[in-house]
């Protein structure tokens, strides 16, 4: 039984009203529909009066029902819906009008036909559709499932559809879920069910639900006839991620309802025997239904675009009808009272009056003219668009094998938008890369492990092509990697040959295979599993292990153990357990059970006997939710009693130190006895253990743990083990764990320590986050100086890692007191407990504890980036495609996966954006496009060349001219400024002057605004493409949204438009099938127009000759079916089929892509063009059948079949003239229409010799074929229609032909020479441009050229100190330029940002300064001087600073750059100086450059600068 | 599934052998539903609670049953996913479109689904297209000539017979109203200049006439002249005003047939003043198809047409009923041909319309000998008020129709301007051709 029943949402009014509330219920039924909370009670429970309540009727049962109509409903329902679309009014009104005897044109019934043609089409469409919805849901209703049946006393065998609110569901491994069900029972002792989401949201990992509270507590198994509690929750909402209420018991009693307690529909059990539950929604009410919105329909900008142009046709349309009808009545008054013979009176017998028929008249040729709105055209776009959609479907190229996806079109009407676009929104992590975590390198207590064999491993991955064969003779132990290493290759060798027709081969899909025996679990390729770990380390944990033992042995306190060895080790455990990280083997569930029969048991009699020894139970918190949220509602309270609200404190603390005590003794008998198991561990550990992590970067720390040989081995809710070297395993009690969110953006988890029994928070953490939440150490004891010191040097060795594109995180530990962790649990506690916002509460229990942590050391994990990033860049790029990155990784971060994935380029100049208020902000953006401009006036002259040029010319005009590129970096924070409504517009132009622009730390609201920015400000084309949840907004905010189907589940994809399994499918998604879905389009509905356009001026010229009166010469049954049947086909099969440019030039070729984003097929202009060619046409195809049968016996209609016919042929004619690809279906259906049309003129003239009123066409056709001039007039009339048209095109191709034209000529050319054409092309562009070769080529200048370029750079940079525009071409010399040039004073006005643009314009060097200068600023001053002791300047240099420039390094230059390490003051001194100029103080700056060039203490403006900055709110502006 | 959960309850029971055989199921299935990306990936597109993708139950059921029924891991995943093969995008907007058959779902390679059917790609340019001109234009202009002389050697002779010209002997009748009686009649001369060899075709053809105007079009009712009885006596609406004539329906009804041409004209040779009628042929003049099948004389047990046409009333602009349009019964009632000619209503205001035929009665003498003649006119159809104006045509005919050089002339332009166009890209090409030498390559 159950009802909704009325109250706030919230649990205390719920709580305050539900005694109110229940005797009102039944009166109040009406507004049932504003309740906002429902309750749920068994329906076992005997059948009351309350249980034959239509309430019940008003939740949904479980039935779906997704079909939109029922047998009888369909027909209005369907009309109706239909009648919504405008177009359809307009044609019904039509035929209706046609109905007025007086305006009538054609038979009524006849002009009906269209229309219901139209109608039936898209009627049987949205049958079919429901139908096959209606088979689905009948399918799914079918299902079966046990459902507590009150008669039999048992679970009986039902189908879904029976399943109703209050029902008792039990669920069998393995199963799905029919309904929203609360789970009350599990088959698991901990009251835990294992769910997977995977259908939900796409996460292939385990996921926990929990039984309700009490009902765990029950000792004999669960009786769905004793339930009578009631439950209270929300109504049905589609927030996957909530749900909230309470279950009141019998007792008065009520318990939390959380997220964890509901099983969703959709959902599959796993691991877990059995579990019953409650169905609390069900059916449509059920949260993964109501998220279910069906696809999108959003409008492309070309069909934008063509109702514009609709439009301008009603307009022609009414000109014509009046132009007509005002003929019409001056025709009728030229003869004034004489009525010709052949005025035929009205139906009375009178005369209409020259206005009235003039009237009349304009009613009549809106309905003779009605062709030129194209009634077709909405069906046949719709027709095109799902065949685009399947080919685009088809296509293999955009087939994943991998991963077995291939591309969603979710949104299916705007295929050909993806030939537009003009700004790529992108987001970084699992869309650039793979989201594929593989542990790099960490360091540990300032200590860094490079992990060389592990970077070396990795790199073997990379280029695994040569070693193939060899691998592959490696037996069977190499097995995985083998098959790793030959995909890789295969892929390896196709890059190379640049084909992506053919990538993927048999073999791929054998590594598939063994990939797939090898057993993956999600995320973890061997890639990332097999973790080389670094020698060093390995010792040191070896160490101190075997030390660890020793001391055990020796009952010697751990305290022992140097820092460094405590550190290490608790790393290494922070490591394995700091995570959710669920332990699985192959053979589960069997496994767990096993696990937890040999190491439970100790444990559990541990804790059963502190329980006896602690009444107050502090342990109840000790539990272990894994789910992600801070929540750990799991309680031990299995012996009864919750919250221990009302223990003092002290007791708390007394009780707990008894506790702790016992535990320790239990402990240690627990660790012998897991000692006896060692053998059984060791089988255990042969067998491969699964790790199933929430995210990938888990999984990827836990597997370089067990590296280390610190492997986790099991993972219960109370309790973690540890497999260690030496010490076997450990089990530590697991007492919280506080998930992860990303406010907090850390997780931690709060254990006991077997060895050393005390209770550790292990944190792991961002290091933005985590480095503020050290324990502040003290300068004067040398411990603390000490732990300052790996501080800075774990710093530095951050940044180091965040420069090689590493995701770095810090782990941390915290030790507490009793006393502490007492005062905290009982707050905790009561958090948890708590009823009304728990989430804040816990939120803020989670940072009380969370403070004060000691660091241990970091990890740097690589984020590889997917297969072909940087080309696809590359190509988009050159696509004339704008490129942002926005991502929520760290500044640094972004920016190295930002160079690697060649989004920004070494030779750009990067301006980056960091600023601490909206005021600092608007300066910054000011003083940035004040920048741009005077760069920009230096380049006018080559603007103006640019202009000039016909060829490749850029889009927008700045930002994508190429001649000197900028790069834009801006954080989160202010992005947040520059989003302000004041500082948009000059975010926006500094933007889009930009190369590419990289927003870091942004939020998915952020995001979101980006795009809308650029959406709405720009009126631009935008594009977003992300994998996560965090990406929707944006996704659903951008013109197209492509969602990645990866790892990180399906939200991203279920708010997108198209899917793609890899970020490289967009290339040809957009370059190929958005270009050709654009094209495509674009010239159908032009044509259609144009046909239109054409067909209906026939009709007009003859109202010059018929006395306006409306007539028509073509018959009407021609006039109403030419569209639909004569010329529809050839038009469809060119708008599905034409191919102007073929797929591997337009790939070759990406800046045939800029033709989408110019509109170049279908510019406003060119409607009018067609317009008037239609008009040229169509008076060829009138006035030569009118000369030709000019005063001649001819009847009307013996005259107007030639004139359909010669407009057949024309308009077909025409159609092939614009086809650049003939199939054989190009040909057939052109020939199909003809044939169509005479075969059914030639049927329907012999058909009935009285029928068809008023033409009577009978033998109309047969004669005209006999005879010759209807021959002659239908060559000659569209060869003469066509000449223009023809004569154009072939000029055009000839003596300026587009980009598209040379795009298709390279069609069938040698490969050599097609290359060499487009190289040809960069030439003609380049040297038009007047600009040197392009980066590739300079790359590949020799060396002796590149010295001597650098050599005349060098000298005449110092004559011209102010010349902004350098060469791009010359990147590396100019870098040496700026820090060689660095003593020369820039003189005003740009002269400030120079000398910050100096230092930036490349430098790695300074990059890595501004890493160490951004530590300078956080620090306090003082310890400025410190860090710059122990920075070590060259090694960092060389670190980082090689891999960026190793292909100079042979050249002599690079003698040069030591001597430029030598001089590190100067660039500190640069540095300092960009920060103060960035102030605006001028004066300041004027000191500056007085000092600039002289030794100066370096230690003193290190010193005054972080004060000014703190003073001016910190403002950071650097030109990397 | 029911089997396998029973396999686990056994497994608790602890059995080895029973463990290991679950525990190998479990262990597939835990991999092939459990963790695997492929089977999320593939829900997750199509998923199992959006109803109309459907599928995803079924096939999950046989995925269950799979692992334990059959051989080796890689197989089973390979049927699994056969089963489970779902095409998306389609489908999701609405349908569960099924068709993805085949192992995975990898696209088929075939070229019409890749895109790659062989295709011919003309390029436009100057190069390419220079035949095409040059072939139009060669074609076009014999044939325009050839269409020239013919339409030339058509001899063809018009009188303007209206009467607008005060001088002209009809001018009398001019303001002649429909049923004037007695008839105005007026007599033309004229002389031939040239003799007409072959059959010579006699038309009347008006000016300013709109037959075609929209109502006056629909105002007929083919049933009727088809000889429907029901339709005599009950005319389709579309006659209306001239359906009904004091209470009796009109036949035949309609405008088109109340404005029946009705002058009459006879044509004599004058040879030294005698005049020598010509014989003038009423038949043959309609469609054979008018005539034979799409009019006919309402039927009935009697031949007798006035009979027939019982019960109906002549149009109001006519003298006579239709059943006395002429004397010969089998030219008579709907079929007679004058009738016939004019209800097939012209297209342009300007037309002709045959009114005699003029047969070449032997080899020897032409069909009208150059000479004088002498067209006496019935002058009863009155064009005056609105501006019409009345012919008389003579003509010969040739293959290609009456004469009209229009057609020739117009072939010969455009095969001209074909050929001078096929020269200027001729010099276009020459000139522009090697710009783009490398890109013509190919063609």
């Amino acid at each position: 039984m159950a009802r909704d029943s009325e109250g706030g949402g919230d649990a205390p009014q719920l709580q305050k009203e539900e005694g109110k509330e229940r005797p009102k219920r039944q009166p109040r039924k009406r507004k049932k529909r504003e309740s906002k909370t429902r309750s749920v009670s068994s329906n076992l429970l005997l059948p009351g009066p309350e249980a034959e309540q239509p309430t019940r009727r008003a939740l949904a049962n479980n039935r779906l029902q997704t079909t939109k109509y029922t047998a009888l409903s369909f027909l209005p329902k369907n009309l109706f819906e239909q009648f919504h679309r405008l177009a359809n009014v307009y044609f019904v009104f039509i035929a209706l009008l046609n109905f007025m005897p007086a305006v009538n044109a054609f038979q009524p019934e006849l002009a009906l036909a269209p229309v219901v043609f139209i109608l039936a089409v898209t009627s049987i469409k949205d049958l079919w559709e429901d139908y096959s919805r209606y088979r689905s849901d009948n399918e799914i209703n079918h299902m079966e499932c046990l459902v507590y049946c009150r008669n039999e006393k048992k679970y009986m065998t039902s189908y879904w559809k029976e399943i109703e609110v209050g029902d008792f569901v039990q669920l069998r491994c393995n199963e799905i879920v029919p309904a929203d069900i609360l789970l009350l029972s599990s088959s698991d002792p901990d009251g835990l069910c294992h769910i997977e989401t995977a259908n939900l949201d796409g996460e292939t990992n385990l996921k926990q639900r929990q039984v309700v509270r009490r009902f765990l507590e029950l000792d004999s198994e669960f009786d769905p006839l004793k339930f009578t509690s009631v439950i209270e929750c929300e109504k049905p909402n589609n927030d996957l991620s909530r749900f909230r209420g309470y279950i009141v018991h019998k007792s008065g009693k009520r318990d939390g309802l959380y997220k964890e307690n509901l099983l969703l529909r959709g959902c599959t059990v796993r691991n877990t025997e059995e579990v019953t539950g409650i169905v609390i929604y069900a059916g449509h009410e059920t949260k993964a239904l109501l998220n279910n919105s069906g696809p999108r329909y959003k409008r492309s900008k070309l069909e934008r675009q063509m109702n514009i142009d609709v439009l301008w046709c009603v307009l022609i349309l009414i000109v014509m009808c009046l132009f007509s009808a005002i003929g019409h009545g001056l025709w009728v008054w030229q003869y004034g009272e004489k009525k010709p013979v052949f005025d035929v009176p009205g139906f009375d017998g009178n005369y209409l009056s020259p206005v009235l028929a003039a009237v009349y008249l304009f009613l009549t040729m809106i309905i003779v003219f009605q062709v030129l709105i194209p009634i077709s055209l909405y069906v046949s776009i719709e027709i095109v668009k799902v065949c685009q959609v399947f080919f685009i479907h088809q296509d293999k190229d955009l087939y994943d094998e991998e991963t077995d996806s291939q591309l969603q079109c979710r949104a299916l009407n705007i295929t050909e938008d993806l030939g537009q676009m003009q700004y790529i929104f992108s987001d970084k992590t699992g869309t650039l890369t793979e989201n594929k975590m593989v542990f790099r390198r960490c360091t540990v207590s300032g200590i860094e492990y490079s992990h060389d064999a592990n970077a070396k491993r990795l790199a073997m991955y990379q280029e695994a092509d040569s070693e193939e064969e060899e691998t592959a003779t490696k037996g069977e132990t190499l097995s995985q990697r083998n098959s790793v290493s030959s995909h890789q290759s295969i892929k390896v060798v196709h890059r190379s040959l640049s084909t992506k027709s053919h990538r993927r081969t048999g073999s791929r899909v054998e590594a598939k295979r063994a990939s797939i025996l090898s057993k993956h679990t999600a995320f973890s390729s061997p890639m990332e599993k097999d973790i080389t770990p670094d020698p060093n380390l390995l010792e040191k944990v070896n160490e101190c292990a075997r030390n660890l033992e020793v001391m055990r042995s020796h009952e010697q306190p751990l305290s022992q153990l140097t820092p460094e060895m405590s550190d290490i080790f608790d790393f290494f455990i922070a490591l394995t357990i700091c995570n959710t990280v669920v332990v699985t083997s192959p053979d589960q569930p069997r496994q767990k059970v096993r696990v937890r029969s040999e190491l439970k048991s100790p444990v559990k009699t541990i804790e059963d006997f502190i329980r006896r020894f602690t009444p107050s139970r502090l342990t109840s918190g000790s539990n272990s939710s894994s789910s992600s949220s801070l929540t750990t509602s799991r309680s031990m309270s299995k012996l009864g009693s919750g919250i221990p609200s009302s223990t003092s404190t002290d007791s708390t603390l007394s009780k707990l130190e008894e506790k702790l005590a016992h535990s320790a003794q239990m402990n240690n008998n627990g660790y012998s006895s897991q000692q006896d198991r060692m053998v059984i561990g060791g089988r255990l550990e042969e067998k491969e253990l699964r790790y199933e992590a929430e995210s990938p970067d888990e999984a990827a720390l836990v597997y370089a743990a067990r590296a280390y040989n610190c492997a986790l081995v099991g993972r219960l809710s109370d309790q973690v083990s540890v497999e260690l070297p030496h010490l076997g395993r450990l089990t530590f009690e697991l007492l919280h764990t506080l998930g992860f969110d990303s406010i907090r953006k850390r997780m931690s988890v709060v254990v006991r320590h077997p060895l050393t029994d005390e209770i550790n928070v292990y944190t792991k953490g961002a290091d933005s986050v985590i480095m503020d939440l050290l324990l502040p150490c003290s300068s004067g004891d040398p411990r603390g100086k000490h732990q300052k010191k790996i501080q800075s040097k774990t710093q530095n060795y951050l940044n180091l890692y965040a420069i090689d594109g590493l995701r770095t995180l810090c782990i941390a530990k915290r030790v507490l007191s009793k006393e502490e962790y007492a005062s905290w649990l009982k707050s905790h506690l009561e958090a948890e407990s708590s009823i009304e916002n728990r989430e804040e509460l816990l939120f803020q229990s989670a940072l009380r504890i969370e403070t004060n942590l000691h660091l241990l050391g970091a990890t740097g994990i690589e984020d590889r980036l997917q297969d072909g990033v940087p080309e696809t860049i590359a190509n988009l790029r050159k696509a004339g495609l704008q490129i942002w990155v926005l991502t929520g990784d760290k500044q640094e971060t972004a920016i190295n996966i930002a160079y690697a994935c060649k989004l920004l380029d070494h030779d750009e100049e990067i301006i980056t954006l960091n600023a601490e208020s909206l005021e600092t902000s608007a300066a910054l953006l000011d003083q940035c496009l004040r920048y741009i401009e005077s760069k920009f006036s230096n380049n006018t002259t080559d603007k103006a060349a640019e202009n000039l040029m016909v060829g490749f010319e850029p889009l927008s005009p700045p930002a994508s001219s190429v001649h000197f590129s900028l790069g834009l970096v801006i954080d989160g924070k202010t992005l947040a400024y520059a989003l302000d409504k004041t500082l948009e517009d000059k975010f926006l132009s500094l933007a889009r002057r930009c190369r590419s622009v990289l927003c870091c730390r942004s939020t998915p609201l952020q995001k979101s605004m980006v795009v809308k920015l650029v959406r709405d400000k720009l009126k631009a084309m935008t594009l977003a493409i992300g994998d996560g949840a965090n990406d929707v907004s944006m996704i659903q905010v951008a013109d197209v949204g492509v969602g990645i189907s990866g790892p990180e589940g399906m939200q991203a994809v279920m708010a997108s438009d198209f899917a793609v399994p890899r970020f490289r499918h967009l290339e040809k998604l957009l370059l190929v099938h958005g270009h050709w879905c654009y094209s495509r389009l674009a010239n159908m509905v032009l044509y259609f127009f144009y046909k239109n356009a054409m067909f209906v001026a026939l009709l007009f010229w003859y109202q010059f000759y018929c006395g306006f009166s409306g007539s028509s010469m073509i018959d009407q049954w021609y006039l109403i079916f030419f569209n639909l049947l004569f010329s529809s086909l050839p038009q469809l099969i060119t708008g599905v089929l034409d191919q102007d440019v073929p797929a591997d030039v337009l790939i070759g070729v990406p800046q045939l892509y800029k033709s989408g984003q110019n509109m170049e097929e279908y510019q406003p202009h060119m409607f009018w063009m067609n317009m008037i060619d239609a008009l040229y046409q169509s008076l060829v195809c009138f006035f030569i059948p009118f000369f030709t049968y000019y005063d001649s016996e001819v009847d009307i209609f013996s005259w107007g079949t030639p004139i359909t016919t010669v407009a057949l042929f024309t308009i077909i004619l025409h159609l092939a003239i614009e086809t650049k690809t003939w199939t054989l279906l190009h040909w057939s259906s052109c020939i199909f229409s003809i044939l169509l049309f005479f075969i059914v003129a030639l049927i329907y003239n012999v058909s009935c010799p009285i029928c068809y009123p008023p033409s009577n066409p009978y033998w109309t056709m047969e004669k005209l074929m006999g005879e010759p001039v209807f021959y002659l007039t239908c060559i000659i009339s569209p060869v003469t229609a066509l000449l223009p048209r023809f004569l154009y095109r072939t000029l055009q191709g000839t003596v300026f032909p587009t980009q598209l034209q040379l795009g298709r000529q390279l069609k069938g050319l040698p490969p050599g020479a097609h290359s060499q054409i487009l190289n040809k092309w960069k030439f003609k562009k380049e040297s038009i441009l007047q600009k040197p070769p392009c980066i590739e080529h300079s790359l590949q200048a020799p060396q002796s050229n590149a010295s001597d370029s650098f050599k005349a750079c060098n000298q005449t940079l110092p004559l011209q100190p102010s010349q902004h525009g350098y060469d791009p071409a010359f990147p590396a010399y100019t870098r040496v330029e700026h820090t060689t040039g660095l003593s020369v004073t820039a003189s005003p006005p740009g002269a400030e940002l120079y000398g910050e643009n100096k230092d930036s314009s490349g430098t790695n060097i300074l990059e890595q300064s501004l890493g160490f200068h951004k530590t300078t600023h956080s620090a306090s001053e003082m310890e400025s001087i410190d860090v710059e002791e122990t920075f070590p300047w060259n090694s960092a240099v060389n670190r980082s600073g090689f891999r960026l420039l190793n292909w100079i390094t042979s050249t002599p230059l690079f003698s040069r750059f030591g001597r430029i390490f030598q001089l590190p003051p100067s660039h500190l001194q640069n540095e300092a100086q960009d920060t103060v100029s960035v102030l605006g103080s001028t004066s300041l700056y004027q000191d500056f450059k007085g000092l600039t060039g002289k030794n100066l203490n370096f230690q003193e403006q290190i010193k005054g600068t972080p004060t000014d900055c703190c003073t001016s709110e910190t403002l950071e502006s650097t030109f990397l | 599934m029911r089997s396998l959960g029973k396999g686990g309850r056994l497994g608790v029971l602890g059995h080895p052998a029973v463990r290991e055989l679950v525990t190998f199921g479990g262990c597939q299935w835990l991999h092939g539903c459990g963790t695997g990306p492929f089977p999320a990936r593939r829900r997750s597109s199509v998923p199992l609670v959006t109803g109309p993708s459907g599928g995803g139950p079924d096939s999950r059921a046989e995925r269950r049953l799979r692992p334990l029924l059959s051989g080796p891991m890689a197989v089973n995943y390979t049927a699994k996913e056969e089963a489970d093969g779902h095409p998306s995008g389609v489908g999701a907007a609405g349908g569960g479109s099924g068709g993805g058959a085949g192992k995975s779902r990898k696209p088929d390679n075939t070229a019409f689904k890749q895109q790659r059917l062989p295709a011919w790609q003309p390029i436009l340019t100057a190069g390419t297209v220079l035949p095409a001109f040059f072939i139009i234009g060669l074609i076009f202009i014999p044939i325009g000539i050839g269409i020239f002389v013919t339409s030339n050697n058509i001899r063809e002779y018009e009188i303007d017979y209206t009467g607008t010209d005060p001088s002209s002997p009809c001018n009398k009748c001019l303001n002649m109203s429909w049923n004037s009686t007695p008839p105005c009649t007026c007599t033309i001369n004229f002389t031939l200049d040239h003799s007409f060899e072959t059959n010579v075709f006699m038309y009347y053809g008006l000016s300013n006439f709109y037959q075609n105007h929209r109502r006056y079009v629909k105002s007929r009712d083919d049933s009727q002249l088809n000889g429907d009885n029901s339709s005599l006596l009950n005319p389709s609406k579309e006659c209306e005003p001239y359906r009904t004539s004091e209470g009796k329906p009109i036949a035949p009804c309609g405008a088109i047939a109340n404005s029946m041409f009705n002058d009459t004209l006879e044509l004599f040779f004058v040879d030294n003043e005698t005049r020598i009628p010509i014989t003038l042929n009423k038949k043959g003049i309609a469609w054979w198809t008018d005539k034979n099948v799409k009019f006919r004389n309402p039927s009935g047990n009697t031949n007798n047409l006035t009979a027939l046409f019982q019960g109906t009333t002549k149009p109001v602009n006519w003298p006579k009923p239709v059943y006395m349009l002429d004397s010969e019964p089998d030219n008579n009632g709907f079929i007679n041909e004058d009738f016939i000619v004019w209800m097939r209503t012209a297209a342009l205001p300007t037309f002709r319309k045959l009114y005699r035929l003029i047969e070449r009665e032997n080899n020897l003498q032409p069909t009208l000998q150059a000479g004088k003649y002498s067209l006496d006119i019935t002058y009863n159809y009155p064009v005056h008020s609105f501006d019409g104006r009345k012919r008389m045509i003579l003509s010969t005919i040739s293959w290609m129709g009456g004469k009209n050089p229009f057609l020739g002339i117009a072939y010969i332009t455009v095969g001209s301007i074909c050929f001078f166009l096929g020269v200027v890209l001729l010099v276009i090409h020459h000139k522009y051709g090697n710009r783009n030498n490398s890109a013509d390559i190919p063609n």
